[in-house]
C-alpha cells in the first residue's frame, strides 16, 4: 500500500472553521501541496487577509502575519525586500483584494514585486454576511444588492486578471476554478507554477480561483458548484493572461 | 485495491466527496452525526474503491487519506 | 573636538537613521518633510538598503509591518494628513506588539491645511488612533536632538515592541544647524518572535492582532499595558530650564521650547522669575516634575502651535493645583517671544492655588 493522497505537512492538522463545502479549504490544500512539492516551508512567509479567510494564520506550518483589510501585498512587500530568499504569498479575498485593497494590488504588481498573491474570488462577501463584492455578476443578489446588482447604479464587476495583464510589473497571471476535479487538479498546477517562478525569482504572479460561497449564495456545496460554472465562469473566462517565461517554458 | 481512511470528527458532511466519486462508494452515514454535529462520509462499498482520491482531491476539510 | 556639519534637520533624522542601522525605508512625498523621503532615496541603495516611495502613506506604513513582522528596523515619516493615513497601520502595530520609528513633521491643520509648521497633531500622536495603546513620542528642539532622539527612538521601539514616534514641526524639518554625527552607542536587540521563515527548526511565528475570544484579548491588552508601565517608570525625559527659583512655569516643547527661552531671557530681564519644563518625552509625559512644580509657581504657562492640547496634560498632571494659561497660535503660525511674553505678564499678575 503507497499513500496515494494526504494532508500535506504545510497545512496544519487541524479543524478548519470554513463552512461545509467552501472551497477555500481545497485552496489552502493546494497552496500547502505548493509548498510541500517545492520543499520551501522553512523560508516561507504567509500574510494572511481579511476576509473568512482571516484565520489563514491558524492553517498553515509556516510563519504567519496577519494584515490589515486590503493591505496584504504591501505587507508582503516589507517581508520580501527584507528576506529576498523568503518565498511570501499573499492569501486575499475578493473584497481585500479588488475593493480596498485595489492600490496595494496594482502597485505591487506594477513594481514586480516577487510575491505570489492568492485571489480566492467567490464574487460576495463571506465573513460579514454576503455583501456585495466588486467581483458579483450582474443582477447577483446580495444583502447590499438585494433587488440585484444593479449595473446602473453601481457599475460592472472588476475582472481582476484582465486588469492587472496591463501592467508591466505583473509576470504571470492564471485564472483557475475548483468547481470539479479536472479544474482542481489544474489550479493545483497554476498555484505551483506560481510559487515556482518566485522561487527563481521571476516576478509578481497572482492566481485568481473561482471559488463558491454556499451559504451567501443559498445553495448547497454541490449546488453552489454548478452556480460557479454556470454563472462565473462564462463573466471570468478561466486561463493564463500574462506569462512573461511562457516561451521559455516550450 | 485501495484503502480510504477518513478523520470523521473533521468531516462536515458537505457531500462532496459523495458527488465526485465515480464509482459510487461514499455516502453520509444518516443514521449517526460526529462530534462537529454533521453527518460524517463513509464508505459504503469500500470493495468498488479504485483509489482515484477525486473524493480527497474535492474535500475541503482535507479528512480522507487514500492509499493503494 | 566633535566635527560637526551643517544639516537640514529632515535629512539629520534621516541620517541618524541610518546609524541606528536601520535599512529600510517607506514614504510617499509630503511637504515639509519631503527632504527625508529623498536623502533615503540617496543613501539607502548605496548601502544595500531598501527604498521604496510607495503607492500611498497607507501602503507606506503596512510594508513598516511587514519588514517589523520579519524583525529588522524600518521607518516611515510624513506629515500631518499622512500620518492620518497611516493610522490604521499605527494600530495594527501596536496590536502585534512591532517595534517601529515613525516621524511626524507637522504642518498646519485640519484637513489639507497648510504647509507651515504647527503641533496641532500633539493628541494625535499621544492618544494615537482606534484601540487601547501607547505611543513613545519624542519631541526634539534642535537638529542636534532629531539625531540622538532618532537613534534613542529605534532603541526604544525595538526594547519595548512598540512605535516610537518623533513628533517635529515644519521648521525643525527645514532649519540647518551644526550638528555631530560622532557614532552614539547603537543598541540592538534579539527578535526570536519574528516571522522570517523557520527554517524548520522552531515552531512557526504569527504576528496577528485578531483574537476572537474577548478573555484573550482582554490578556493581550493587559500584558501590553504591563509593559507600558514599564516605559512610564523608566523612560520619561524632559529638561528643566531656570526652574530652580522659578514663579512662573513654562511647559513647551520643540520650536515653541526655543520661542519660549528667549521670552524667558525677557522675563528674567524684567525680574521675572520665569523658568520652563520642556518635554522631551511627549509620552511618558513628564508627570512627576510638573507635579513638584505646581507646589512652588504660581502659575503654568502651556505654549503650543495648535489650539491648547497639550494644555490638558499640563493640567491633568499639575491637578490644576495652580492656574495653567494657554499660549497658542496656529495655522502656520509660530509664536513670537512678545506672544509668550504677553502671557508671561498675566501670569505674574496672578497668585496663589487655581480657583
Amino acid at each position: 500500500m503507497t499513500t496515494v493522497f494526504d494532508r500535506p505537512h504545510a497545512l496544519k492538522d487541524v479543524s478548519l472553521h470554513y463552512c461545509p463545502g467552501c472551497t477555500h479549504g481545497i485552496i489552502h490544500r493546494l497552496v500547502a501541496e505548493a509548498i510541500d512539492s517545492l520543499g520551501i516551508e522553512g523560508r516561507t512567509v504567509g500574510i494572511a487577509s481579511v476576509g473568512c479567510s482571516v484565520l489563514t494564520y491558524n492553517y498553515f506550518n509556516v510563519d504567519m502575519i496577519q494584515a490589515a483589510h486590503g493591505r496584504a501585498p504591501a505587507v508582503a512587500t516589507g517581508v520580501k525586500r527584507a528576506y529576498p530568499d523568503n518565498i511570501v504569498f499573499t492569501y486575499q479575498g475578493d473584497g481585500d483584494l479588488a475593493a480596498i485593497g485595489t492600490a496595494e494590488t496594482v502597485h505591487s504588481a506594477a513594481r514586480g514585486e516577487n510575491i505570489t498573491v492568492i485571489f480566492v474570488n467567490n464574487a460576495i462577501y463571506g465573513m460579514t454576511g454576503g455583501q456585495m463584492a466588486p467581483t458579483s455578476l450582474p443582477g447577483q443578489i446580495t444583502q447590499t444588492s438585494p433587488y440585484g446588482r444593479d449595473v446602473k447604479t453601481v457599475g460592472y464587476p472588476v475582472r481582476v486578471c484582465e486588469l492587472l495583464r496591463e501592467v508591466d510589473g505583473a509576470a504571470y497571471l492564471e485564472r483557475v476554478a475548483v468547481n470539479d476535479v479536472k479544474n482542481v487538479k489544474n489550479a493545483a498546477r497554476a498555484i505551483k507554477k506560481a510559487f515556482q517562478y518566485q522561487v527563481e525569482g521571476k516576478g509578481f504572479s497572482l492566481i485568481e480561483i473561482l471559488s463558491t460561497c454556499p451559504t451567501n449564495w443559498g445553495l448547497t456545496p454541490d449546488k453552489a458548484l454548478g452556480w460557479l460554472e454556470d454563472n462565473m465562469i462564462p463573466y471570468y473566462p478561466l486561463g493564463v493572461y500574462k506569462d512573461k517565461y511562457a516561451k521559455e517554458a516550450e | 485495491m485501495a484503502k480510504l481512511t477518513f478523520k470523521e470528527d473533521l468531516c462536515k458532511g458537505c457531500g462532496l466527496c459523495v458527488k465526485f466519486c465515480p464509482k459510487g462508494v461514499l455516502a453520509l452515514a444518516q443514521e449517526r452525526i460526529n462530534a462537529k454535529g454533521h453527518h460524517p462520509v463513509e464508505a459504503k462499498e469500500p470493495e468498488n474503491c479504485i483509489g482515484c482520491a477525486f473524493c480527497a482531491t474535492m474535500c475541503p476539510d482535507c479528512i480522507i487519506k487514500v492509499e493503494r | 573636538m566633535a566635527e560637526k556639519v551643517l544639516m537640514k534637520g529632515n535629512e539629520a533624522i534621516a541620517e541618524a537613521a541610518l546609524m541606528a542601522g536601520c535599512r529600510h525605508y517607506f514614504g510617499y512625498p509630503i511637504t515639509p518633510q519631503t527632504e527625508l523621503t529623498a536623502y533615503m532615496a540617496k543613501r539607502l541603495p548605496r548601502m544595500d538598503g531598501v527604498f521604496l516611495q510607495a503607492e500611498s502613506e497607507l501602503a507606506a506604513i503596512n510594508m513598516v509591518i511587514g519588514v517589523s513582522a520579519a524583525g529588522k528596523r524600518v521607518m516611515t515619516s510624513s506629515s500631518s494628513p499622512g500620518i492620518s493615513l497611516k493610522g490604521e497601520g499605527l494600530s495594527y502595530l501596536a496590536g502585534c506588539d512591532l517595534p517601529a520609528f515613525v516621524v511626524n513633521v507637522q504642518r498646519g491643520g485640519p484637513g489639507l491645511g497648510g504647509i507651515q509648521p504647527s503641533q496641532s497633531d500633539y493628541f494625535q500622536a499621544t492618544r494615537g488612533t482606534h484601540g487601547d495603546y501607547r505611543t513613545i513620542v519624542l519631541a526634539p528642539d534642535s537638529v542636534q536632538e532629531m539625531v540622538s532622539l532618532t537613534i534613542k527612538g529605534f532603541e526604544l521601539a525595538d526594547k519595548y515592541r512598540m512605535t516610537t514616534m518623533l513628533l517635529a514641526d515644519g521648521t525643525l524639518g527645514q532649519m540647518m544647524e551644526p550638528v555631530s554625527l560622532d557614532a552614539e552607542e547603537v543598541v540592538t536587540f534579539e527578535k526570536p518572535w519574528a516571522a522570517c521563515g523557520t527554517g524548520m527548526k522552531r515552531p512557526n511565528n504569527i504576528i496577528n492582532s485578531l483574537s476572537l475570544i474577548p478573555e484573550e484579548l482582554e490578556q493581550w491588552n493587559l500584558t501590553r499595558f504591563k509593559r507600558y508601565d514599564i516605559v512610564e517608570e523608566n523612560e520619561v525625559r524632559y529638561e528643566e530650564y531656570m526652574m530652580e527659583d522659578a514663579e512662573i512655569c513654562l511647559v513647551s516643547f520643540g520650536i515653541t521650547a526655543r520661542v519660549s527661552k528667549n521670552a524667558i531671557a525677557e522675563a528674567r530681564a524684567r525680574g521675572i522669575k520665569a523658568g520652563m519644563i520642556r518635554p522631551i518625552t511627549l509620552w511618558p509625559f513628564p508627570k512627576k516634575p510638573l507635579l513638584a512644580a505646581a507646589d512652588k509657581v504660581k502659575a503654568f504657562i502651556s505654549v503650543e502651535m495648535n489650539m491648547g492640547q497639550m494644555v490638558e496634560d499640563v493640567e491633568l498632571a499639575t491637578r490644576c493645583r495652580k492656574p495653567v494659561l494657554s499660549c497658542t497660535r496656529c495655522g502656520g503660525v509660530i509664536p513670537s517671544p512678545d506672544d509668550v511674553m504677553t502671557a508671561i505678564l498675566k501670569a505674574n499678575e496672578m497668585g496663589g492655588a487655581a480657583k
